[in-house]
């Protein structure tokens, strides 16, 4: 019984720690690098130039997925339009105007419980101010008003931080030089963020493309026959029209379902590809 | 001689109490080049961003007295900053070129000022960079970055921008302490050449360098103003006894 | 004179409204307490509060006891967290001290992939895959059960776990650890006597936002969970369905009368949803004000 008291040594100790945790890695990692293939591997047969380009046909048991693909990126697109702009405007503030204020504080815990609200309240308020008090309908307004908002967050503190990754020298030397606070801002401390903040923008709108909860009652319809002709129609989008022929279509294809998993995740995941190649050319170029 | 500065009974307190200026009054000669020496600490920097006002970017406390620059007391909070700092030009110890070119970089101040034409620009770029004596060394290379400069290349670019502001004064915080002796030499032969026509006030990085250049001296020791003459008379013959103990190296 | 005025002008337009934009998380913040309350609280004059704490969850008829999808919530989370805390810590951990470098640039963007990952998506597996391969191995009567879903959530917490648990990790000196080394620890007794106590705070702080992420998520769960609005005995709780407040929600608003009391029970749970992240994001921020307080420092 005394050899059981070299076993554990702190050395064998380590190895066996080392492997618990290498353990929970693959049995993380393995799962994401599984369903990717899987995803891959029943989604390409169900993928055709006619799936991507043609309008639902027999009760979505065939034809494409062309309005919901439109739908999506109407949707993203409108998140786009209405996150970005105030969610810069937002950061500039934190990161070079704002001081050490209460109101700053107030501003921050605000900030991080946006972040926090799960999304389907985000679509109870969407469809409580824009739906119905401000009367714009189920649309695509509604949906990407609700889903810009969902967004803010995300896009204020990335480009937040992308905004104060610039050195402080640079300001000094500016404002020394006789530009003013926004001219400082806007010629040399935006241009040096600008990568950062655009990944950040992507990986935001990344998000709200493949939310669901958000949109359906603000914005999502189940099936239309044709494609929406202005923001105040309602339209198909790939995430729910994935959980419309999964669960409330009975006797679907199962070719079809793979294909719109494998569309939206092309969607999704080349989004974050173009983030992370901005973020790392930006990175080999910066000279500072 | 005519006073270009004439500072007032200047007491300046930062929030962390960090580095504070008490009673200084002294008058700052025009067209020459006066330093302001003393050990690490003793209020040079602080002096220096008070006569351009870029202490209203830190943590400021209380400021008070007077600084009269052109017959305007430059701390009260009504005057023009802006302008006040495109007439009292920086440069800083570290060479910080902006992320622009190098004509970029001239031409920065002067577009943020309201300058657009081109011709105007090219020109004023031009001369700030030959009174830098840089123009030889960058001018087939206007628009690569900045930042690929050699370091004294680079300091001297961050004079130019300042000259071509075309400033009345200017102010250099140790502007040398970061580059090799070859072009130490090289910056200390173009301020006194440019004190012929701007005033110069530099806090020198070492005595030496405070002896070799000063028209005039100011002896800074823990936030007060020590001693303040004709450069040569002080470095060789200094009236109060801390100013001769650091001058012989008691100290600091 | 009159340039330098219209520039002074231009600047202060600008400030003025970069300042409000700087408001505007308040701003909705505020908005959707309104909203929420607005379409949500009237129901309380209609319908008594002890009503909507009991057991039955029929609104048809009138029951409106939310304790049953309360019940779904927690089942499912705990769950979860008891699935992803263990696996997200020790990814964490070896991502941070143990992993090669080229390890790290693997797995950090598998993980990231992962968050990127639409729930519906997670769902839509855990239908087609998950739930049908759970009941052959656990021989049970139906795959969609609380177990799904925990399990799926799990992977769900993983990515914001390690991402924060990394963080506070890495921010840990490595002054610590070498002087931990430099005392003879092995690289295993510095991280765990070392490292992890002093990061302790950032682990908190991702338990909390994983939790805060898990219990307001829908769609994933919506559809795995079966649907049940019953609270499950006790020796089941795992293996039988169940039915979440957020699937709650998403399943029954497009087929409520606008208006009508069980429309505004919806956004009651919905109000009890936001207190509950409201109250998680407090405690996270409580947690980690002390790491932050000293990142701000550094940053001004």
């Amino acid at each position: 019984m005394g050899r059981s008291i070299p076993l554990l040594t702190p050395r064998n100790k380590q190895r066996i720690g080392f492997a618990v945790l290498a353990t929970c890695t693959v049995v993380t990692v393995l799962p994401i690098i599984a369903l990717g293939i899987y995803i891959l591997v029943q989604g390409v047969p169900g993928i055709s130039w006619e799936f991507i380009s043609s309008m639902p046909r027999d009760g979505m048991h065939a034809g494409g997925i062309l309005p919901a693909i439109l739908g999506t990126f109407y949707l993203t697109l409108g998140t786009a339009l209405f996150s970005i702009p105030p969610g810069i405007a937002a950061a500039i503030y934190l990161a070079e105007y704002a001081g050490d204020t209460r109101a700053t504080r107030l501003i921050r815990i605000a900030m991080i419980n946006l972040a926090g609200i799960p999304s389907v309240v985000y679509g109870l308020f969407g469809l409580g101010l824009f739906v119905l008090f401000l009367q714009f309908g189920t649309s695509i307004l509604a949906a990407s008003l609700t889903l810009s908002i969902m967004t803010l967050p995300v896009i204020i503190s990335t480009a937040e931080e992308a905004l104060r990754s610039v050195p402080v020298s640079f300001r000094v030397v500016s404002i020394s030089l006789g530009a003013s606070k926004w001219q400082t801002v806007w010629r040399i401390v935006l241009p040096q963020a600008l990568p950062g903040i655009i990944t950040g923008c992507i990986l935001g709108l990344e998000r709200a493309a493949g939310e669901t909860a958000p949109i359906l009652f603000t914005g999502a319809a189940f099936f239309l026959p044709r494609l929406p002709q202005s923001p105040f129609d309602p339209t198909m989008a790939l995430p729910y029209h994935l959980f419309v022929i999964s669960t409330q279509v009975p006797g679907m294809p199962v070719k079809i379902q793979y294909g719109t998993v494998l569309v939206l995740l092309v969607f999704v995941l080349s989004m974050n590809l173009i983030a992370t190649m901005i973020r790392s050319r930006a990175r080999a170029r910066r000279q500072w | 001689m005519a006073a270009k500065i004439v500072v007032r009974n200047l007491n300046v307190n930062y929030q962390d109490g960090t580095e504070s200026l008490r009673k200084i009054s002294l008058e700052i000669e025009e067209n020459a080049v006066t330093v302001l020496f003393g050990p690490a600490g003793g209020g040079k920097s602080t002096f220096l961003r008070t006569l351009n006002r870029l202490n209203d970017l830190g943590d400021l406390e209380t400021q008070s007295g007077q600084v009269i620059f052109n017959g305007v007391n430059i701390l009260e909070s009504g005057i023009d900053v802006i302008e006040l700092r495109r007439k009292i030009g920086m440069v800083f110890s570290r060479p910080v070129p902006l992320p622009l070119s190098i004509y970029q970089n001239i031409s920065y101040p002067l577009e943020v000022a309201g300058i657009r034409n081109k011709a105007r620009l090219d020109e004023a770029v031009e001369k700030a960079l030959r009174q830098a004596v840089l123009w030889d060394e960058v001018y087939d290379r206007l628009n690569d970055p900045a930042h690929a400069l050699s370091g004294g290349q680079q300091q001297r670019l961050c004079i130019a921008r300042v000259l071509a502001l075309q400033p009345e004064v200017i102010l250099l915080d140790e502007p040398t302490s970061a580059l090799d002796p070859i072009s130490t030499a090289k910056i200390e032969e173009l301020l006194c050449e440019i004190s012929r026509e701007i005033t110069v006030i530099i806090a020198p990085h070492n005595t030496q360098q405070a002896a070799r250049i000063g028209d005039y001296a100011a002896f800074f020791l823990q936030g007060e103003l020590i001693e303040y003459g004709v450069g040569k008379e002080i470095f060789t013959r200094p009236k109060d006894k801390r100013t001769q103990d650091y001058i012989e190296g008691r100290f600091g | 004179m009159l340039a330098a005025k219209r520039q002074n002008l231009t600047e202060l337009a600008i400030t003025r409204l970069i300042q409000l934009a700087g408001y505007l998380s308040i701003l909705f913040v505020g908005l959707i307490c309104i909203f929420l309350l607005k379409e949500g609280l009237p129901v309380l004059f209609d319908v008594p509060l002890v009503r909507f704490l009991q057991t039955t969850w029929y609104p048809i008829e009138g029951y409106y006891g939310i304790l049953p999808l309360l019940a779904g919530s927690l089942i499912v989370t705990f769950g979860a967290i008891l699935i992803a805390l263990p696996l997200g810590l020790g990814t964490a951990i070896f991502i941070s001290e143990v992993a090669p470098n080229w390890a790290k640039e693997v797995l950090k963007p598998l993980v990231e992939l992962l968050a990127g990952m639409p729930s519906v998506v997670l769902g839509f597996i855990g239908i087609l895959v998950l739930s049908p391969y759970l009941r052959r191995l656990l021989d049970l009567p139906t795959g969609l059960t609380a177990l799904t879903g925990s399990l799926l959530l799990g992977w769900v917490a993983i990515p914001t776990i390690v991402s924060v648990a990394e963080d506070a990790l890495n921010n840990v000196p490595p002054s610590y650890r070498q002087a931990a080394w430099a005392l003879g620890a092995t690289q295993w007794q510095t991280i765990w006597g070392i490292t992890l106590p002093a990061a302790r705070s950032g682990v908190l702080t991702a338990i909390m936002l994983a939790v805060g992420r898990v219990i307001g998520e829908t769609m994933a769960v919506m559809m795995v969970t079966g649907n049940a609005p019953y609270i499950p005995s006790f020796l089941k709780v795992f293996v039988s369905p169940i039915r979440t407040m957020t699937a709650t929600i998403a399943s029954e608003m497009g087929e409520v009368a606008k208006g009508s009391a069980h429309y505004q029970t919806l956004f009651l749970i919905g109000i009890v949803l936001f207190l509950f992240s409201l109250i998680i994001n407090i405690i996270a921020v409580t947690v980690s004000s002390r790491r932050l307080k000293r990142s701000e420092r550094l940053l001004s």
